[in-house]
């Protein structure tokens, strides 16, 4: 039985969606006036008139970046860094995560190196032995330095482990009476039973992987090897920390922020394009880690 | 039935991770004992002479470095209140909203900043916040301003806090809309039955319903309280506003990277390890004993 629901009611119905419609759309302002901004003429930026539409559209910023190679080679570079530390996470949460997740029984050191891992992923020992270790193996300026230290994610392994707990234990014994031993067991019942979890830990290490930049800012010494956040931190940020500089600085600053604001969304690009992954699986993958018994 | 080739495919599994781990997370701890010497990297860690604990009684000694302490605790303390009653309120809010698709686009909005990174988010803000900035232009129609958002001492914390709720809103929205999911139903109808309105509800039944999340959440943060946020601070501070936006982080980095004082950056970053081990051990206790949580 639904009572029939009075005005005042109503009206409270629409001034909440109301209210939480101009929150989303206020929370996504910044990003459309920037790539409105990256579409405008310039002089309409500078002049303070473009808001949610561009102004004067054209895509002359977009047409300098095409031809800019340093962009580019920093756009590479990230993208080879999140293949190579993408399918290094996967291989090895997945590895670690699978005994980490069996009992004390088959696999005797399970809990000694779950509290090794979990003491690790609580452990931050601050960023200058972080640095002389990385600078002792010899892998500055090398791609590796970008991958190799956050190989084993471990809330990814935690979150994947406990995935493959809440797998029936039947499938489990029943591979096991046919005489799968752990390899085939892993690949043959658990990987296949596991996707909503994959895909969650695969979108965390690409999102993370894109987004980093101050790895890349103190681990490469040649600016030729930044990965595209760090040429962007570069460009837009580092370079510009004057706030009260000159009148000639301050107009060469107006006169780059189209060009800025295009960099800005194009390196927005890929995380828009896994958007919608992200929603189905990032969230769900949360909730994998938040709720327990 | 646990065959012993079993046990050894097992360890052979675990030993790439268990490798990485050690060589990235276990050989900087045995660097960090350059706190305790004066470390000269022509030298190493064998030639450099000890110094014991000078390099820690020269930190507690530093103003800065006590300065530093204090904003990274009220930058990150502020930041978790203020993101969690946002979250509350939105959540609560958006639970009210019937018609599924709008909710839908409107969780689709307020996620996104979320998965962007704070060096892109800061290019934005540093254009919208400047001087001439669109901000800026907004507070001129009410006569107020032009306020430099990013160089003025007393404003900037705050434009910290408040871009952090604007990035994380509504991503933490998440667990409190999950949580308003779980509510029993029912105890809406009775509520209807006895003539509650949509505001007395929403205080008697769908809070309380969502406190233990709440709990949870204000547990763990015990464990950040100083993570201020490296990426943000760094890619938006500027030595004007070092006085209340510099934090442990970026003052370790420019102690220990930029400026090479090695062991005096080690020692500030052991400093904050030590306290953070603390501090995530009392978080993990409160979450079981409050919010009976475990990790694993």
């Amino acid at each position: 039985m639904f009572t029939s629901r009075s005005k005042t009611d109503r009206i409270i119905d629409w001034l909440i969606t109301a209210l939480l419609l101009a929150a989303g759309v206020s929370t996504l302002f910044p990003l459309v006036n920037t790539l409105a901004i990256s579409l405008s003429e310039k002089a309409a930026v500078s002049g303070g008139m473009v808001g949610f539409w561009p102004v004067g559209f054209n895509l002359n910023s977009y047409s300098y970046i095409l031809n800019d190679d340093k962009f580019w080679r920093a756009f590479g570079v990230s993208v080879l860094r999140v293949l190579l530390g993408g399918s290094l996470n996967f291989v090895l949460t997945v590895l670690t995560a699978f005994p980490l997740s069996r009992s004390t029984r088959a696999f005797p050191g399970r809990n000694f190196f779950m509290w090794l891992f979990v003491f690790g992923m609580i452990l931050n020992v601050g960023i200058v032995p972080w640095y002389l270790t990385i600078s002792g193996y010899k892998l500055i300026d090398n791609i590796w330095a970008l991958v190799l230290p956050g190989a084993v994610p471990i809330w990814s392994v935690i979150i994947l482990m406990n995935f493959f707990r809440s797998i029936p234990k039947e499938l489990d014994e029943a591979a096991r009476i046919d005489g799968a031993n752990p390899w085939q067991l892993l690949w043959s019942v658990y990987l296949p039973t596991s996707l909503p979890a994959l895909a969650t830990i695969t979108l965390f290490s690409i999102v993370g992987h894109w987004n980093s930049f101050f790895d890349g800012l103190i681990l490469m010494n040649n600016p030729d090897n930044y990965p595209l956040q760090t040429y962007i931190q570069q460009l837009v940020i580092a370079d510009r920390p004057a706030l009260h500089g000159g009148q000639a600085q301050m107009l060469a600053q107006l006169s780059s922020n189209t060009l800025n604001a295009a960099k800005l969304f194009v390196a927005m690009i890929p995380i828009l394009l896994v958007y919608p992954f992200l929603q189905r699986y990032f969230i769900r993958g949360i909730m994998l880690g938040a709720v327990k018994e | 039935m646990f065959k012993d080739t079993d046990r050894f495919a097992y360890y052979l599994m675990i030993l790439p991770g268990l490798l990485l781990l050690f060589a990235f997370t276990f050989v900087p701890l045995v660097y960090s004992v350059i706190a305790f010497q004066k470390f000269n990297p022509a030298l190493g860690i064998q030639g450099s002479p000890w110094v014991g604990l000078d390099n820690i009684l020269y930190m507690f000694s530093l103003r800065d470095a006590r300065q530093v302490f204090t904003n990274t605790v009220f930058i990150a303390t502020m930041k978790m209140a203020v993101v969690l009653v946002t979250a509350v309120v939105f959540a609560l809010l958006l639970n009210e909203v019937r018609f599924l698709r709008i909710r839908r686009s409107i969780q689709t909005m307020v996620y996104l900043p979320h998965f962007l990174s704070w060096v892109i988010l800061a290019g934005i803000l540093r254009t919208l916040l400047a001087r001439d900035g669109m901000f800026n232009d907004m507070l001129s129609v009410f006569g107020i301003g032009p306020i430099y958002f990013l160089g003025q001492p007393n404003v900037f914390p705050w434009v910290i806090i408040f871009s952090d709720v604007w990035k994380e809103f509504g991503f933490e929205a998440i667990v409190y809309l999950a949580a308003l999911t779980g509510i029993d139903p029912t105890l809406y109808e009775v509520a209807e039955l006895d003539g509650a309105n949509r505001f007395q509800k929403m205080w008697s039944i769908s809070l309380p319903g969502i406190a233990p999340v709440v709990v949870l959440v204000g547990c763990l943060s015990i464990g950040n309280v100083l993570n201020a946020g490296f990426d943000q601070i760094f890619n938006l501070y500027s030595p004007i506003v070092y006085s209340s936006g510099d934090i442990i982080d970026t003052y370790v980095y420019r102690i220990g990277l930029i400026q090479g004082q090695y062991s005096l950056g080690t020692a500030v970053g052991l400093f904050k390890t030590v306290v953070a081990l603390i501090l995530i051990g009392v978080s993990y206790w409160a979450a079981s004993k409050f919010a009976n949580y475990r990790i694993f």
